[in-house]
């Protein structure tokens, strides 16, 4: 059972405050920090992993401290997000490095590198691996030493879908053998196939922490804009308003389109559809309006 | 305090190829010139003495102490990599002594060495010129190594402070300023190198005490140093 406890922590640079007073514990099972690019997630998790002063505050895993204690890297893995690795050595190379730092051999190197179904291509040189390949052995050099407590920053920036769903399995196996496992992204989709719990950031403060099912209902609960584009654009708007889930309807003239405020999120997008087959009205254009992460974000801070 | 994998990716990173071409460069044209001036002028005691002096202590060996200094560390720090040295149970002063060792051992080969070969090939080791040199380089390669270590750690400008260092500093200041020359790993070193050649072609503004305190002082000084500033290393990359 491996906590990783974050008290009061700040981190300022000159006067920018990069992570405003957070508090949070992280158990075991696979957590995911979620936030939009900017808000802080890099510098919590360099703190985290003991590379970053906390200005103010404290991280500690297991009642111990984390900064300026090497010790404690026996006991951690970190995947950081920067591709700068070294180059010139083969992935086998590179991993029985990472090894033998930690006082391991070429056996725990290549566990790990089986692990990541990465032995294919351990022997060509890193410089000519693509980034899902870097990412995998990235991965392997962070496990070697089967770490309790394993942080990874954006590891699935740049992958492809399969490789995102290997390492998904990968981490979820992790979790599941009760390692603590805490990933950043500022995805939703991401963080939501992956994690059951979650901690949100935005503008440096905690902004949500909880079950993902929780926080995803904050998410669309919410009021949500829609434009419409329709075949019959007023008819459609009268059907619509007489409906709950739908809270104010406003004709753009020089969009030549409908702005709807929808309050049941899945209540609406389930009405839409219906409403127009029934009225024999063509639907042109859906597309929600304001459904950029920042705004889903901000709106959870107001919350 | 010694630790063989950190020493292998140093050493690989040193001497990699862009890297090992340009370590190579130097005591290749010192070799060159001296092969030409034996050639040219015969062996002459004062010219080999000039020629040693002028172009590998005082140009050759501290270029390539900026280079294996430097590039033992700084690219890491600069690319991030170094990451995966920090993240490890290695104490840092460890990682630190152990890139030292590496450099030293980089700038003594391909400056030590090379200035041994010349001397032998422009005068035969005549008034044992040669070795005191060699000697001298061997001394200097120690500190350089270890003064340009601490600044690749703590700034990202280390290659261009470094020369101005070697070559305003020791090269230029110290021949129109005198007191610059007591501050100085080169006349520091000659002073060793005075002590073991014993005539007159090679002296020193520096007395051999003095210059033996402070060649180990700077050492070690810069040593401590650098690990301390490793322990405290902000990894750059925020956001």
């Amino acid at each position: 059972m491996t906590t990783l406890s974050i008290d009061h922590v700040s981190r300022w640079f000159g006067n920018v405050v990069a992570v405003n007073d957070i508090t949070m514990t992280i158990g075991p099972g696979v957590t995911g920090l979620l936030g939009p690019n900017g808000a802080g997630k890099s510098t919590l998790i360099n703190m985290m992993a003991g590379f970053l002063a906390p200005s103010t505050g404290t991280v500690t895993l297991d009642g111990q401290q984390v900064w300026r204690n090497e010790a404690i890297y026996k006991h951690i893995g970190i995947v950081p997000e920067r591709e700068a690795m070294y180059d010139f050595l083969t992935g086998r190379e590179f991993v029985l490095a990472n090894a033998e730092l930690h006082g391991l051999g070429a056996k725990a190197a290549q566990k790990a590198l089986a692990t990541v179904e990465m032995e294919y291509a351990q022997d060509r040189k890193i410089a000519t691996y693509s980034k899902g390949m870097r990412q995998r052995v990235k991965m392997a050099s962070a496990l070697v030493h089967e770490p309790s407590l394993l942080l990874l920053d954006e590891p699935f920036n740049g992958m492809d879908p399969r490789q995102r769903m290997q390492l998904m399995d990968l981490l979820r196996r992790m979790g599941d053998e009760g390692r603590t496992v805490l990933f950043s992204s500022h995805i939703l989709e991401e963080v939501e196939q992956l994690a059951r719990h979650i901690e949100v950031v935005v503008a440096g403060r905690h902004a949500a922490s909880g079950d993902f099912r929780k926080i995803r209902r904050l998410m669309t609960d919410r009021p949500h804009r829609y434009l419409v584009r329709s075949s019959d654009d007023r008819a459609l708007a009268a059907a619509l308003i007489a409906d709950p889930s739908t809270s104010g309807i406003e004709v753009d003239r020089a969009e030549g389109a409908l702005l709807i405020q929808a309050v049941d999120f899945g209540r609406f997008t389930a009405l839409l559809p219906r409403v127009a087959r029934d009225h024999g009205i063509r639907l042109l254009t859906v597309s929600p309006s304001d459904e950029s992460l920042e705004s889903v974000f901000s709106y959870l801070v107001a919350a | 305090m010694y630790d063989p994998t950190v020493a292998r990716l140093t050493y690989r990173a040193l001497l990699g190829r862009r890297r090992a071409l340009i370590l190579g460069a130097l005591p290749l044209l010192l070799l060159l010139i001296a092969f030409a001036v034996r050639g040219l002028a015969g062996a002459d005691d004062q010219t080999a003495a000039d020629l040693l002096g002028g172009l590998a202590l005082a140009t050759m060996v501290p270029i390539i102490g900026v280079i294996a200094g430097t590039g033992a560390i700084g690219p890491e720090i600069d690319d991030g990599s170094v990451v995966y040295l920090l993240s490890k149970p290695v104490k840092r002063p460890t990682i630190i002594f152990t890139k030292l060792i590496v450099a030293i051992a980089v700038t003594m080969v391909f400056s030590a060495v090379p200035t041994l070969i010349a001397g032998f090939v422009l005068n035969g080791n005549g008034q044992q010129i040669a070795v005191a040199y060699t000697v001298a380089a061997l001394v200097a390669s120690i500190a350089y190594a270890a003064l340009f270590l601490l600044l690749g750690t703590v700034s990202r400008h280390a290659v261009v402070f470094g020369l101005v260092y070697a070559l305003v500093w020791e090269a230029l200041f110290g021949s129109l300023v005198p007191g610059a020359r007591t501050l100085s790993v080169q006349q520091w070193s000659l002073a060793v190198a005075q002590k073991v050649a014993g005539g007159d072609l090679i002296t020193s503004d520096v007395g051999l005490t003095t210059a033996t305190v402070l060649l180990a002082a700077v050492t070690v000084l810069a040593t401590w140093c650098a690990g301390q500033k490793l322990r405290t290393l902000t990894l750059a990359g925020e956001e």
